[in-house]
């Protein structure tokens, strides 16, 4: 992916989100994983910069904390944006099977056969 | 709580998507954990940056044994694509016990904490230590092998640090992307005994 390093932003983070710190509904983690619906590229043109920006992030499935290093914007700002943009539909969300004590056996057993043929 | 993420419903993304993974680097300042993440890592280590504070000063010291200059209070972190399903992230975490803020949310789901050791200074590694044994994560120790040799070899390390016998201590050269694999396979399978162990 072109990373090319943006311009300075002049608007201060939290403006972006309108001052908000906590996002609605959804509870977003580093890793969870973003990816642009279609109707988030077909509706691209009338979006905002930062919005765009992460469409054009999320052509390919990325995480959370990848957005927010590409945007240069800490971690509680790309969750609202985040959770907007699902809120309309914008960006679609990885699922996850498992809860906050881990990847279940099977899980973990498949991740062990791919990283043996890493 | 039975997930953390909602899968989209009735939305536009039809195909299926990957599944992440995540891994938790730890250690002690400086004990090579951008290294370990930047050996594997199938993308140049990402970082969330914020400068060290003048309040950090003389506790974050690295002393003689180290020429690293700079330091983040943020993580750095790496990814690797296993397969159309799975990918990995691996994320390394600020050694400091202040930083335990970030500990919660990283440990929280993960597999397990590969904790980094400098054996010149085993003593960075025990808030690490302390805090996956808590938690309940399963963790392994990597010793940072640096230049290739070991300060002190593995059974020292293990005595010195009173590590419980049921957890795998590995020599690792964080540079060596084979070597970091091994070090994160050893983790995997131990993820797995305390899994079938609960059963």
């Amino acid at each position: 992916m072109s990373d090319p390093t943006p311009a300075p932003r002049f608007v201060r983070q939290f403006a972006l989100v309108k001052g908000r710190a906590r996002s609605i509904g959804t509870d977003l983690g580093l890793d969870t994983l973003v990816r642009s619906t279609d109707r988030g590229l077909e509706r691209r043109p009338a979006l905002g910069r930062d919005q765009q920006q992460v469409i054009d992030l999320c052509r390919e499935t990325i995480s959370v904390a990848e957005i927010g290093a590409h945007l240069h914007v800490h971690l509680g700002i790309v969750r609202v944006l985040v959770s907007d943009m699902v809120a309309h539909d914008l960006v679609a969300l990885s699922s996850s099977d498992f809860d906050e004590s881990g990847p279940d056996l099977g899980t973990l057993e498949r991740l062990l056969d791919e990283l043996q043929t890493l | 709580m039975s997930s953390r993420h909602s899968e989209q419903a009735g939305g536009t993304a039809t195909k299926t998507m990957a599944k992440p993974l995540k891994v938790v680097v730890a250690g002690g300042f400086a004990a090579g954990k951008t290294t370990f993440v930047d050996a594997i890592s199938e993308i140049v280590p990402l970082t969330t940056e914020a400068p060290m504070t003048n309040l950090s000063v003389g506790i974050d010291d690295a002393g003689e044994v180290t020429t690293k200059t700079t330091t983040t209070v943020a993580m750095d972190f790496g990814r690797i694509t296993l397969s159309e399903s799975t990918m990995l992230y691996l994320f390394g975490t600020p050694g400091q016990d202040r930083f335990w803020f970030m500990w919660d949310e990283l440990s929280k789901g993960a597999v397990g904490a590969v904790v980094l050791v400098d054996t010149r200074r085993l003593g960075d590694c025990f808030a690490a230590l302390d805090y996956f044994e808590q938690r309940g994560l399963p963790y392994v120790v990597a010793l940072n092998t640096f230049d290739g040799t070991l300060a002190h070899n593995i059974d020292e390390v293990r005595e010195a640090l009173s590590i419980d016998p049921a957890i795998p201590v590995v020599a690792v050269d964080a540079r060596d992307r084979t070597s970091t694999k091994q070090a994160l396979i050893k983790l995997v399978q131990h993820a797995i005994a305390r899994r079938r162990a609960q059963r």
